[in-house]
């Protein structure tokens, strides 16, 4: 199964570059670049010295942004799955912030904030502590109570029964809800840097759309997904074990 | 209402009275916000004095056409890779770490292939949208419990039976939580791509409310746009759940 997966990944890659290619020959150089170019054009932009500061920014506003996110949204789903009465009040509203348009939110963040790097950082965290926040609660509430009532049965201290049984029993879900917030916190961070912002990845996205220069937005496209594929990936492989391991 | 729903009208009351509060005393400057109350009124207003219906009906076009190429797209997207086992090991790699790129670096590509009008902005949407509704459709399909197929194949239904009485109405609860979704991402789908770049549409006149310092009109769109999201998603839990009620009685 595992060599036949790979093989399938192997031929929808093959897929996507012909595919790319045949976009390329049918819209011509004017509205995008073929794969091979762009990939040469992704070692100039991380070799060249003038993207080193934008690159740079982004790393340090998406980490800090990432860092918020999972604290807040961890502790604050576990505080709030914790009080049955809080999380039914909770919940919903949270449910629902969650699928409302937060861009629209974007300008008071910028009023609020300033032209700058905590503006982005606070919208990156707009878009991951919510779901965070409700896996949190989520991995809370379903614990099996059997657990706790057996545990308490045993007349466990608290912290043995937070070691050995809220942790372990929680920590899958809770994992999932981080890799959601990781896509999404990535992706408030770069919407954020797309407007009102003078350095980072997006700027650098929105700044070549401006200039009509089809080169760069492929270039900074693909180091992005490329990006945001691999460490998926990585995330997802650590959820996957977290999971089996609890069966 | 239930009791919890009075505690979080309640909550949500005392938030905005508090803004409302810090606005009026000054506390939070009017360059930077203004009282929840006038925000209301300027959303009023601009609902009143139609001087952006034809922003409000692009915007609510592109996302009902949205809405129906998710829905329709991820359910058949869905059906096929659950139905072919060799789909189905290639694409659910990839539907994992789909969620992982955010569409939205992929808008300036798609204004370039298809030119500055709804077609990008439509399809920007899709993308954000149909996939979810593919994944929870193979994960409602993978729920129908074999018994129930059994039962139906005893009783000898028809095909057209077991698919509309059987498999849909329990297959039904996960179904919903994809349109659900399909709506919700369709929508930010939709204004996000306005607010980025386009020459109409609410998410336009938000940032060109913005870049001219009109905090009346940029508050009262923003109001606007929460409210119109928050009706479609409530109404859509409502109903999908008074739906569950009857189909799964």
């Amino acid at each position: 199964m595992k060599s036949r997966r790979a093989l399938y990944t192997g031929i929808f890659l093959a897929a996507l570059f012909v595919s790319w290619h045949a976009l390329y020959m049918a819209f011509g150089p004017r509205v995008l670049t073929p794969p091979w170019e762009t990939f040469g054009n992704v070692v100039n932009i991380l070799m060249a010295p003038v993207y080193w500061p934008h690159i740079g920014e982004s790393i340090r506003s998406f980490s800090i942004a990432l860092a918020i996110a999972f604290g807040l949204g961890t502790l604050g789903g576990v505080a709030i799955g914790g009080w049955r009465a809080c999380a039914e009040v909770l919940e919903p509203l949270l449910v629902n912030f969650n699928s409302v348009p937060k861009v629209a939110l974007y300008p008071v963040i910028l009023l609020i904030f300033g032209l700058g790097m905590w503006a982005k950082v606070v919208f990156g965290v707009l878009h991951g502590v919510i779901p965070i926040m409700i896996a949190s609660i989520g991995a809370v509430r379903n614990v099996n109570p059997i657990f706790v009532r057996s545990a308490q049965t045993m007349h466990l201290t608290r912290l043995q029964m937070i070691r050995r049984i809220w942790v372990p029993a929680t920590i899958p879900e809770i994992f999932s809800g981080l890799r959601l917030g990781f896509s999404l916190t990535l992706l408030g961070t770069v919407f954020g840097e797309f407007f009102a912002s003078q350095r980072g990845f997006g700027f650098l996205l929105m700044n070549a759309i401006d200039l009509r220069d089809v080169r760069t937005i492929m270039a900074l496209i693909l180091i992005l997904v490329v990006f945001a594929v691999i460490s998926n990936s990585a995330l997802l492989a650590i959820d996957h074990r977290l999971h089996r391991r609890r069966a | 209402m239930t009791r919890y729903g009075w505690i979080r009208l309640v909550i949500v009351a005392a938030l905005a009275l508090f803004l409302e509060a810090l606005c009026r005393t000054g506390v939070i400057p009017p360059l930077i916000m203004i009282p929840p109350s006038e925000m209301l009124a300027a959303a009023w207003r601009i609902l009143a004095s139609g001087e952006m219906k034809g922003d409000f009906y692009s915007s609510l076009a592109n996302i009902c056409i949205a809405i129906i190429f998710s829905v329709a797209g991820g359910f058949l997207a869905g059906l096929a890779i659950f139905s072919v086992p060799d789909l189905r090991a290639a694409a659910e790699p990839l539907l994992a770490s789909y969620s992982a790129v955010p569409p939205i670096v992929f808008y300036p590509m798609l204004i370039v292939i298809f030119g500055l009008n709804r077609v990008p902005q439509v399809l920007l949407a899709v993308m954000f949208g149909f996939v979810p509704m593919a994944i929870h459709t193979i994960n409602g399909l993978d729920r129908i419990r074999p018994v129930f197929l059994k039962v139906g194949r005893a009783n000898r239904v028809s095909t057209f039976i077991s698919i509309f009485r059987i498999q849909l109405p329990a297959a039904a609860p996960y179904l919903f939580i994809g349109v659900t979704l399909a709506v919700s991402y369709s929508i930010i789908g939709v204004i996000s791509s306005e607010f980025v770049l386009s020459a109409k549409g609410i998410g336009h006149q938000i940032s060109y409310a913005y870049d001219n310092y009109d905090n009346r009109a940029m508050y009262g769109l923003i109001v606007l746009v929460l409210g119109i999201a928050t009706l479609l998603n409530t109404s859509l839990r409502y109903y999908s759940q008074r739906m569950l009620k009857r189909w799964t009685r």
